[in-house]
């Protein structure tokens, strides 16, 4: 009855709130390690992904294949000790890199990732009021929208960040989506404290964005700490690199002599050109970016 | 005017160093400037990306409209058409010292919930004022907020300054009357800072237009900003996120909040107060972790023992854990389009644990962008006030003035958040009020049944020693007003005590309760245009206060107040010849424990009152107190 007894002396005791630290025996004299900006990052985007997971029914994680979202599975598998509970869909155009696939069937087995490839439908399918690389794009969105219908999830873990793009800083860590996977940027809800609004409406589903609070620096520098491998297109060959990965034919790189992560992080230290530079579809039109966000798109 | 800040005083620290990370809001009313500012800065401390500036300086021309700074930020079509921000936006830049996140909030008042979202994120603030229109109702609503939600580093920016001439005077004038108001909430400014943001007057420089300003510039003070620390030095908060069982290991999983944990400590859950140590503390790739870990990691630990847990429990130190308890008091702003009214039914969320609530009082209802306050039954959506709230099971939870992290609460309404606040106090004394009532009104209106009954629905409370014949009364007046087609209902307390207060006995709290229950009946049947009459000795004088408190203007007390040694005479039940023998504990009537009433609407003493003429003096009564209706008074009225 040892336990039943400690119970009854705590429940009768009242709480003193200011005790000081060094007056309560179990509490040794050692500071625990201060936490760098990294750190910081890290355990916010621990704490979204458990409570993605404690709060939504049916998960799945979207891997890109890219650098943010690789982050986003190592950081799934610290919060989850080892194990990511959830799949990685790929939505797949089929017009990635071959290192892009290459890196997909090798990484998935060897971090056990339950992987889902979902293919795109035809083109044909798209808005063809788009301009040409933004509806590549849109097909990407219509391959989601397929994928939720035939899994039913009603959470999906994106790695967007603010600083991308200025309409991805006006995202919600956990932002609702229509049924039709719409964002409607006007009528958004308060999120603040770290509480999030969990409830979609029956039929819509939620985004979840664990790293919308990184940096593309704080990427490459968390990539090299960890030692998460990365897809060699992003470092510079001929004087060129990729500082983001899409499609290969709507894709570009940018010049550069960055061959490896510490290099990337000077580079980018001094660089003024946005990282999406090389991204088609952000410069077709001056909305094409929003139109494509507020269909669904990532 | 053209100030680039030097560059190499901007990013002069390699990357990989730590220069602190201050994220800081800026505020204010609609128009009065945020996002030129914000479009300013980012040029002064030459952080626009290489061509931006000329790209929408190109679509301005294309456009046909004058290149405006706020452009850079209002980056979404929408808001280029409107012409208002409508969501909050990050942008990053860099001063002499600080990395700066900077989010822009909108001042409209449509977007409360969006500045909400942006300033809740903050370290420090900014708030903005035009020179000219000066201190605003949005102002006055922001500086309440930033309050709120705990953001305590504010610089105050007094833009337009251009519009009032560079006027010493008026800016005097408008930074006396916000620090007053600022500080009357307990925020003080760090500065206050004449600004053109559009011809860049006091962003980066104190420029000669503004020479009579010798205070800090707007970069000075964002380069005089602190982030915001993890609550190392108080008692240990983990509030549990979730418990993993993957594989053999049981983990518990959260994100410490304050102080700090490590393998071996001895830790309380709260609210069930159960003990157990730390076994282990988990993570990956490497585990078990060795030594402490402090507020702000997310950590998983496993406990010595199998206890059961939940997500929403919070884990402490033995001897400084949080409090439990089912009834709160917070301070709170309010979002939602319907306003928050007393018995509203909400759901709480506390850090990871969400329970179902009733808001049991609005004690404070405040318009925070209006100079005073006005109303106190509701509170309406962007504006604040104080309630209590009673859950619907027990939480931990701190003050917030002991934990500010674990001291805050948000409210959510059909599965959205509503509002949010601060625990001003935690009462674990009082009674829950249940959840999940929801109150059915009668079909019928109460001025149907009083055509009917001829009166208006009554309390009317007998008391008075056992055998003072409270009970002879309340019978012989019940069947008088049924006579006359009303409707009265008896309410005895020795035959209430054989059912519905059957398990209370005759202790001060017992007696208490089964006065209240009484009166809580008594009232339902009175809202309902009957009359109650309640025969009950009811000794205590704070009990029936109570009992005149939960009935309101119903109320009618009648004090029987027949001397002692008539009513041991009578003793119709026997009660106090078994009191004399010592056989019946806890009687009122021997001794001196009856507080007479003060203040009660009639005094009958039946040792010289016949129950007729008792009964008769009580209908007056009820006919000038307005329960009954005058009859010749509506036959009059009638011819």
């Amino acid at each position: 009855m040892h336990l039943l007894d400690n119970e009854s002396a705590a429940a009768g005791s009242r709480p003193a709130l200011f005790a000081q630290a060094s007056s309560v025996p179990g509490i040794a004299a050692a500071q625990p390690p201060s936490m760098d900006h990294l750190d910081e990052l890290e355990a916010q985007s621990i704490y979204i992904l458990r409570e993605a997971f404690a709060r939504l029914k049916k998960l799945a994680l979207l891997w890109s294949l890219g650098k943010d979202s690789n982050v986003m599975i190592w950081l799934a598998r610290k919060a989850f000790f080892g194990r990511v509970p959830f799949p990685a869909l790929h939505v797949d155009t089929g017009k990635k890199f071959p290192e892009m696939y290459a890196f997909r069937d090798r990484f998935g087995k060897e971090w056990d990732l339950d992987l889902r490839v979902e293919p795109c439908p035809p083109i044909d399918s798209v808005d063809p009021t788009l301009p040409p690389a933004a509806r590549s794009a849109a097909r990407k969105t219509e391959g989601l929208k397929l994928a939720l219908n035939k899994y039913g999830f009603d959470g999906l873990i994106a790695g967007i960040r603010r600083d991308e793009e200025a309409t991805r800083a006006k995202e919600r860590v956990f932002s609702p989506r229509g049924t039709e996977g719409g964002w409607d940027v006007r009528d958004q809800p308060p999120e603040f404290w770290d509480q999030f609004n969990a409830s979609p409406p029956p039929g819509a589903h939620l985004r979840i964005h664990p790293i919308l609070h990184w940096t593309e620096a704080d990427i490459w520098a968390y990539t090299k700490r960890e030692n998460i491998p990365i897809i060699p297109l992003y470092l510079a060959k001929d004087g060129k690199r990729y500082r983001s990965l899409g499609d290969a034919d709507i894709t570009f790189p940018v010049a550069s002599t960055a061959s490896n992560i510490d290099e990337i992080l000077t580079e980018l230290d001094g660089t003024k050109v946005p990282e999406r530079a090389g991204r088609a579809l952000d410069h077709e039109t001056e909305d094409a970016f929003e139109r494509l966000r507020v269909a669904g798109y990532l | 005017m053209n100030m680039i800040l030097p560059t190499a005083a901007i990013s002069a620290t390699p990357n990989g160093t730590t220069r602190p990370q201050v994220r800081i809001v800026i505020v204010g009313h609609v128009d009065h400037g945020k996002s030129t500012l914000v479009g300013r800065l980012l040029h002064e401390t030459g952080s626009l990306p290489d061509g931006k500036l000329e790209m929408l300086k190109a679509v301005s021309a294309r456009r046909g409209m004058p290149f405006e700074w706020s452009f850079l930020l209002d980056a979404l079509q929408t808001e280029r058409d409107q012409g208002i921000t409508i969501d909050t936006t990050q942008i990053r830049f860099r001063t002499r010292s600080r990395d700066v996140v900077l989010i822009d909030a909108p001042g409209h008042a449509e977007f409360l919930r969006n500045m909400i979202t942006g300033a809740s994120q903050a370290d420090g603030a900014v708030l903005i004022i035009d020179a000219l229109e000066g201190v605003r109702d949005q102002t006055r609503r922001h500086g309440y907020l930033l309050h709120l939600l705990g953001v305590k580093q504010v610089a105050v920016v007094v833009n337009k300054m251009d519009r009032v001439a560079f006027s010493a005077e008026r800016f005097k004038e408008i930074s006396d009357e916000i620090s007053a108001h600022l500080t009357g909430l307990g925020v003080k400014p760090t500065a206050v800072i004449p600004i053109s943001a559009r011809d860049g007057d006091g962003v980066a420089e104190r420029t000669p237009r503004i020479d009579w300003y010798k205070g800090p510039t707007v970069v000075d003070a964002l380069d005089a900003l602190e982030p915001a620390r993890p609550l190392a030095e108080l008692p240990l908060r983990l509030p549990v996120q979730a418990i993993y069982k993957f594989d053999d290991r049981r983990i518990v999983a959260g994100r410490i909040e304050s102080g700090s944990l490590k393998a071996g400590d001895e830790i309380v859950i709260m609210p069930a107060g159960k003990i157990a140590k730390i076994k282990t503390v988990e993570s990956w790739p490497v585990t078990p972790l060795q030594g402490p870990q402090g507020a702000g990691r997310s950590v998983g630990i496993t406990l010595d023992r199998e206890l059961f847990l939940e997500r929403g429990d919070i884990i402490g130190h033995s001897g400084q854990s949080p409090r439990d308890t089912r009834r709160i008091r917070a301070r709170i702003f309010w979002l939602h389009d319907k306003p928050l009214a007393k018995g509203e039914q909400i759901v709480i969320r506390l850090g990871t644990k969400e329970s179902r609530a009733t808001v049991v009082a609005i004690e404070k209802a405040i318009d925070p962008g209006a100079l005073s306050n006005e109303e106190n039954t509701a509170i309406a959506r962007n504006h604040v006030g104080e309630i209590d709230i009673s859950l619907a099971q027990p939480v931990a939870t701190d003050p917030y003035t002991d934990n500010p992290r674990t001291g805050r609460l948000v409210i959510e309404v059909n599965g959205r958040i509503a509002g949010g606040g601060l625990v001003l106090s935690v009462d674990a004394g009082r009674p829950a009020v249940p959840v999940d009532i929801v109150p059915v009104e009668s079909a019928l209106r109460p001025d149907e049944r009083s055509a009917r009954y001829r009166h208006n629905g009554a309390v009317i409370w007998l008391t008075g020693l056992p055998g003072s014949g409270k009970s002879t009364l309340a019978r012989a007046l019940e069947r008088r007003l049924f006579g006359n087609g009303g409707s009265p209902i008896l309410l005895d307390g020795d035959t209430l005590r054989a059912g519905l207060n059957g398990d209370l006995g005759f202790s001060p709290q017992d007696r208490a309760e089964n006065i209240r229950r009484l009166a809580e009946v008594a009232t339902h049947l009175a809202r309902n245009g009957h009359i109650a009459i309640v025969a009950a000795v009811s000794p205590s004088a704070a009990d029936r206060a109570a009992a005149r408190r939960i009935a309101d203007s119903a109320f009618r007390e009648i004090y029987v107040a027949t001397p002692a040694e008539i009513c041991e005479q009578r003793d119709p039940k026997g009660h106090y010849a078994k009191a004399r023998a010592g056989t019946l504990q806890g009687f009122t009537g021997i001794g001196n424990d009856y507080q007479p009433p003060t203040g009660n609407e009639l005094t009958i003493d039946t040792s010289i009152r016949s129950v007729a003429e008792a009964t008769e003096e009580i209908e007056q009564m009820l006919a000038k107190t307005g329960v009954l209706f005058d009859e010749l008074t509506d036959l009059a009225a009638n011819i």
